[in-house]
C-alpha cells in the first residue's frame, strides 16, 4: 500500500510505515497459519470468520459475508488461497474496519433490553431477542452463551457481571 | 391506534423506537459475542496444534529409535566392545519353540492367596464372571495374575482361528456399535457401556483398536474386551490398532503399567500380549459394504491379499529400515526385496539350497563354515530381525508342524507387510494422492481420489477408521465416505475433547453418540476448558523450549552478533521454528510464552530461559549440555533402558547405563567423554549402590516451573504424566 514518490521531490514518508505493513502481514500470516492444515496456504472458507475475528475485529455476519465474496474464487471452491486474503485482510487491519465495541456500549445494549431496568434478563428473553433480532444465534450459540451468562442459583443474567467478566484483557 | 387513522400516534412511535433499538442492541451483542467466542476458538485451536505437534514428534522419535537398533545392528561385530549390550538387548525378542511357551504361559502354579479379595475367574467365561469383573474394575480392584494368564491364554486359542477380516452382518435388524481408540481410558469405556448397554448378542460391538497406553487401565479394558469376546465370539470383534505392538508400548506406557500392576508376573503377561496382539484380526467388513480398520488405506490396499496373509507374523511395526522404505531416513533399505524373498525360502528350501541362499544374503556377511561363536552371533542377529529361530531349523526344516506359530516369527513378504502397516498408521488427507507419512513415520497420508478407488473396487460404501484423535469425538472427511471415531475423550487433558462412539443398523448409516467422561469437564464452560488444555499444552511446549536451550540460543546468537542478549520477537519465533521444527504459530503463542523483557517488541532471550524453568538444585548435575542431550532423547533413553532392564528389576548396572550412553552418543554424532558419563553415571547412583534405578534416573528430569512456585512439571511424554485423573 505504498505511495510512491515522483523521484527529485523530497522523500515525503509513505502513507503507511513499511515497518507497520510487515508487521501486519506477519499477525495476519501467523493467524492463517493456524488453520492451514494442509500447510498448502488455504483454509476453509467456514473459518475466516474466527481468523478475522481473532485478528480484532468485529464484522457482522453481512459483513463477513461480504469480505468472503470479495475473496472467495470466481468458481467457489470451499477453500480461500492467502494470496486473495493478505491484502483484503491488511486493508480491513489498516482502515480499522469493523472497529470493536466499547464496554460501554455493550451494558447499553442489554439495558435496553431489559426494558424493565431490573438489573437482570431471564435466561427466556435473552434467548427470545438473541435468537429471533438482529442476526439470530444458531441454538448452539445460545446455549453456549446462556452456560457462561447465567448466574446458576439465581437462573438469571447479571448482565453487568457478565460484561465485565467478559471483557477481562484476553492475552491473545 | 384508530383505524383508518393517517398519522401514528406516540404510543406507535414508541413502540417502534424500543423494537429498533432492542433490534440494533441484539445485533451489538451477537456482533460482540461472536467474536468472543471466534478469540476462544482460536486459542483453542493453537492448543490442540501444540498437542499434536508434540505427540507426532514423540512418534516421530519412535522411530528414531528404531533406527537406532538398525544403527546397532551396522556395528555389532564380534570384536566390539558393547558386544555383550547389544546382545543383551536383542535376546528381548526371544522367540519361544512351541515346546517351550505352554509351561512358560502355565498358570496352574500361581496360587491365589486367602487374602485376594477381587473376582474369581471361571472358565469357560460366563457372563456373571463378565459383570463381576466389570464391577471389580469398576472398584479400582486389579485381576489376580492367575487369572489373567487363563484368560490370555484362552484370548489367544481363540484368535488364532479368527480369520484376517472378521465379517460381520447386520441380520436380524441389529444393530452394530463401533467404538474407536481407547487407550486405556476405562472411565470412558464404562460410559459407553452405561450408555449403549453392555456387548451380548441383541448389543454387538467392534472395538477399533488403540486399546492401550497414554491411559492408566490398559489392562483393564484389555481384560474386559477379552473376555466379553469369548462369552460372545460372534458379536464382539476386536480390529487391532498400531498401538498393540509391543515395541510402542514400551514408549508409551502399557509396558510399564502392567510392571507395576504385576510385579512378579508382568513379563509373562506382557510375553503372551505380545503374542495376542499379533494375532488379533486386522479389520471387519460389515454387510460387505462397510469397512472398519484402525489407521487407513493406501492405493495399494488390496483386501483379498490381506485375507490370505500369515498376520501374525507381524509383530512390530517398525524393524530397523522397513520393506516399503518408508521409515528410512534416507539412508536406503537395508534389506533389499529380492533378498527378503530369499530369506523367507528358507524355511521351506532343502538344507543345501538354504546354505547357499545364507552366503548371498545381503543381510548378514558372514559364511556358515565361521566359528561358532559368529554363528551364535548370526543366530541372535536373525532373531532380531525376526527370521527364522534356529540355526538347526534350516538343516531340518519342516518339521510337519501344524502350529503356525511354532517359536517362529518368519520375515513377511514386503508387500504383506506393507499392507498390514498402511491398514494401521495411514491418515486421510484433503488433497488427492498417496504419500508416505513421515509425520508418524509410518503407513500413508491418502486422498480423497484414492478412497473412492479403493471402495469402488471392493464393492463398499463407506470406511470407519480410528487412530486420530477429533475434538468432536468423530469427524466424516472424503465426501462423507470415510468416518473417524475416536472414544477416548479428554485425551491431551481434561477438557480437551468428547468421545464418540457409532451406532450402524441394516441401513448402514451411521450415527454417531458423543459423551464426554467426568461430569465436572461437562460443566465447564467453553472458556474454562479452553484455558485448562491450554495451560497443560503451554506446559508441555516449555519443556520442549528447555530441552533444546543450547540449539536455541546458538540460533538467537545468530542474530545477535553484537552479544547485546537481545533480538526481536519477528527474530525470535523465525529461530524458534527453525530449531523445533513443530509447526507452530509462534507469533501467536508469544505472548503466553514469553513474560519477560518484552521491550519494544525485543527480547531478552537469556532471561528468557531463566523464567522457563529450573533445575531442582538438589539434583543439579555438572554436566549442562550433556543433561540437555540427555532430556531431549528421555524417552528414547528410557525405552532403551527398559530393553536392557529385561528381567523388570528397574535396576541396570553402571556398566549398561555407560555402554547405552556411548551408543546412543555416537549415533547422534556427539562428542561426550567417558569421563562425563561416568560423573553422570555416579551422580545419578543417589544411593551409591553401584546400580542405576532407571525411576531415579527419570527423576532427574523434572522440572520445577518457576513461575508456580511448587507445582513440579511431568514430561509429555514420560508415562507417568499419562496418568492424570480427570
Amino acid at each position: 500500500m505504498r505511495r510512491w514518490v515522483q523521484p527529485g521531490t523530497s522523500v515525503a514518508r509513505p502513507y503507511w510505515g513499511e515497518a507497520i505493513v510487515s508487521e501486519l502481514h506477519k499477525r495476519i500470516s501467523s493467524a492463517f497459519d493456524v488453520f492451514d492444515h494442509e500447510s498448502n496456504h488455504t483454509v476453509d472458507v467456514r473459518e475466516i470468520g474466527t481468523i478475522i475475528r481473532s485478528l480484532g475485529c468485529f464484522p457482522t455476519e453481512a459483513q463477513l459475508h461480504d469480505v468472503i465474496a470479495e475473496i472467495e474464487e470466481e468458481e467457489p471452491t470451499g477453500f480461500i488461497r492467502f494470496e486473495r486474503f493478505l491484502p483484503t485482510m491488511s486493508r480491513i487491519l489498516l482502515e480499522h474496519r469493523f472497529r470493536p465495541v466499547p464496554e460501554d456500549l455493550l451494558l447499553q445494549a442489554f439495558e435496553v433490553l431489559d426494558q424493565q431496568k431490573r438489573g437482570h434478563l431471564d435466561p427466556e428473553e435473552l434467548t427470545r431477542y438473541l435468537t429471533q433480532e438482529g442476526e439470530p444465534f444458531t441454538q448452539e450459540e445460545m446455549e453456549e452463551m446462556l452456560s457462561a451468562a447465567v448466574d446458576p442459583d439465581k437462573n438469571l443474567i447479571f448482565y453487568k457481571d457478565f460484561v465485565s467478566v467478559m471483557t477481562v484483557d484476553d492475552p491473545w | 391506534m384508530g383505524c383508518g387513522s393517517a398519522k401514528p400516534t406516540q404510543h406507535n412511535q414508541n413502540h417502534k423506537l424500543q423494537l429498533k433499538k432492542s433490534m440494533r442492541s441484539a445485533l451489538l451483542i451477537q456482533r460482540w459475542y461472536r467474536q468472543y467466542v471466534a478469540r476462544l476458538e482460536m486459542r483453542r485451536r493453537c492448543t490442540w496444534n501444540i498437542f499434536q505437534s508434540i505427540e507426532y514428534a514423540g512418534q516421530q522419535d519412535q522411530i528414531k529409535l528404531y533406527n537406532f537398533f538398525g544403527f546397532l545392528m551396522d556395528h555389532f561385530t564380534p570384536a566390539s566392545s558393547e558386544r555383550n549390550l547389544i546382545s543383551h538387548i536383542f535376546r528381548e525378542n526371544e522367540v519361544f519353540q512351541d515346546v517351550e511357551w505352554e509351561p512358560y504361559f502355565c498358570y496352574k502354579s500361581i496360587e491365589v492367596p486367602d487374602t485376594y479379595a477381587g473376582p474369581h475367574l471361571t472358565f469357560p467365561l460366563t457372563v456373571s464372571n463378565i459383570t463381576e469383573l466389570v464391577e471389580a474394575f469398576k472398584h479400582k480392584e486389579q485381576l489376580h495374575a492367575r487369572f489373567v494368564l487363563q484368560l490370555l491364554g484362552e484370548t489367544w486359542r481363540l484368535l488364532r482361528v479368527l480369520p484376517n477380516i472378521t465379517e460381520v452382518s447386520t441380520c436380524h435388524s441389529k444393530e452394530i456399535t463401533i467404538c474407536g481408540d481407547l487407550h486405556g481410558h476405562l472411565e470412558d469405556l464404562l460410559l459407553v457401556f452405561y450408555k449403549n448397554g453392555l456387548p451380548s448378542v441383541e448389543t454387538p460391538y467392534v472395538f477399533n483398536g488403540d486399546f492401550v497406553d497414554r491411559g492408566k487401565d490398559s489392562i483393564e479394558i484389555l481384560l474386559i474386551l477379552f473376555a466379553f469376546q469369548l462369552v460372545y465370539p460372534n458379536d464382539v470383534h476386536l480390529n487391532r490398532g498400531n498401538h498393540e505392538d509391543h515395541i510402542v508400548n514400551l514408549r508409551y506406557g502399557f509396558t510399564k503399567e502392567v510392571l507395576g500392576k504385576y510385579r512378579l508376573h508382568g513379563k509373562k503377561i506382557l510375553k503372551l500380549l505380545q503374542k495376542i496382539f499379533s494375532w488379533l484380526p486386522l479389520a471387519t467388513v460389515i454387510d460387505q459394504k462397510v469397512l472398519i480398520l484402525h489407521g487407513g488405506i493406501s492405493d495399494t490396499t488390496d483386501l483379498k491379499l490381506i485375507a490370505k496373509l500369515e498376520r501374525n507374523r507381524c509383530r512390530q511395526a517398525v524393524k530397523s529400515k522397513g520393506p516399503g522404505g518408508q521409515y528410512s531416513d534416507g539412508e536406503g533399505d537395508r534389506y533389499s526385496a529380492a533378498g527378503r524373498r530369499r530369506v523367507r525360502s528358507l524355511t521351506h528350501s532343502n538344507p543345501a539350497t538354504a546354505r547357499h541362499e545364507l552366503q548371498r544374503r545381503s543381510l548378514q556377511a558372514y559364511s556358515i563354515r565361521t566359528s561358532p561363536n559368529v554363528e551364535e552371533e548370526l543366530r541372535e542377529r536373525r532373531r532380531w530381525a525376526g527370521l527364522s529361530a534356529s540355526y538347526e531349523r534350516i538343516h531340518d526344516p519342516i518339521s510337519s508342524d501344524s502350529d503356525p506359530d511354532s517359536g517362529e516369527v518368519l520375515e513377511t513378504d514386503a508387500e504383506e507387510w506393507k499392507q498390514i502397516v498402511d491398514m494401521l498408521w495411514s491418515d486421510p488427507m484433503l488433497q488427492d494422492g498417496c504419500i508416505p507419512n513421515e509425520v508418524r513415520g509410518g503407513g500413508c497420508y491418502w486422498g480423497p481420489d484414492v478412497t473412492q478407488e479403493v471402495l469402488n473396487r471392493h464393492n463398499l460404501c463407506l470406511l470407519i477408521r480410528s487412530h486420530e484423535c477429533k475434538q468432536d469425538g468423530y469427524e466424516f472427511c472424503h465426501n462423507r465416505k470415510v468416518l473417524t471415531i475416536f472414544s477416548a475423550s479428554n485425551y491431551y487433558e481434561v477438557g480437551s475433547n468428547r468421545g464418540a462412539y457409532i451406532r450402524l443398523g441394516p441401513d448402514l448409516n451411521p450415527h454417531v453418540v458423543q459423551y464426554q467422561a467426568s461430569r465436572s469437564t461437562r460443566e465447564l464452560t467453553l472458556r474454562q476448558s479452553v484455558g485448562r488444555t491450554e495451560r497443560s499444552a503451554l506446559r508441555a511446549l516449555r519443556e520442549q523450549l528447555f530441552a533444546h536451550k543450547s540449539d536455541l540460543i546458538s540460533a538467537f546468537e545468530e542474530y545477535d552478533p553484537e552479544h547485546t542478549g537481545v533480538i526481536s520477537m519477528e527474530r525470535w519465533a523465525v529461530a524458534t521454528e527453525t530449531v523445533l521444527h513443530l509447526g507452530l504459530p509462534w507469533r501467536v503463542l508469544r505472548s503466553q510464552l514469553v513474560g519477560c523483557s518484552t521491550q519494544e517488541g525485543m527480547i531478552n532471550y537469556n532471561d528468557w530461559f531463566r523464567e522457563l524453568a529450573l533445575m531442582d538444585p538438589n539434583k543439579e548435575l555438572a554436566h549442562t549440555g550433556l543433561l540437555e542431550t540427555m532430556y531431549r532423547h528421555h524417552s528414547n533413553l528410557e525405552t532403551i533402558f527398559r530393553i536392557i532392564d529385561t528381567d523388570h528389576s528397574g535396576l541396570i548396572s553402571f556398566e549398561e547405563f555407560r555402554q547405552t550412553w556411548k551408543l546412543l552418543s555416537s549415533h547422534l554424532k556427539m562428542e561426550i567423554s567417558d569421563k562425563a558419563i561416568s560423573d553422570l553415571a555416579l551422580s545419578i547412583d543417589f544411593n551409591k549402590d553401584g546400580s542405576i534405578d532407571i525411576n531415579e534416573f527419570m527423576e532427574a528430569f523434572r522440572l520445577v516451573d518457576c513461575s508456580n512456585g511448587a507445582t513440579r512439571l511431568m514430561q509429555l511424554t514420560s508415562t507417568e504424566s499419562l496418568y492424570h485423573t480427570s
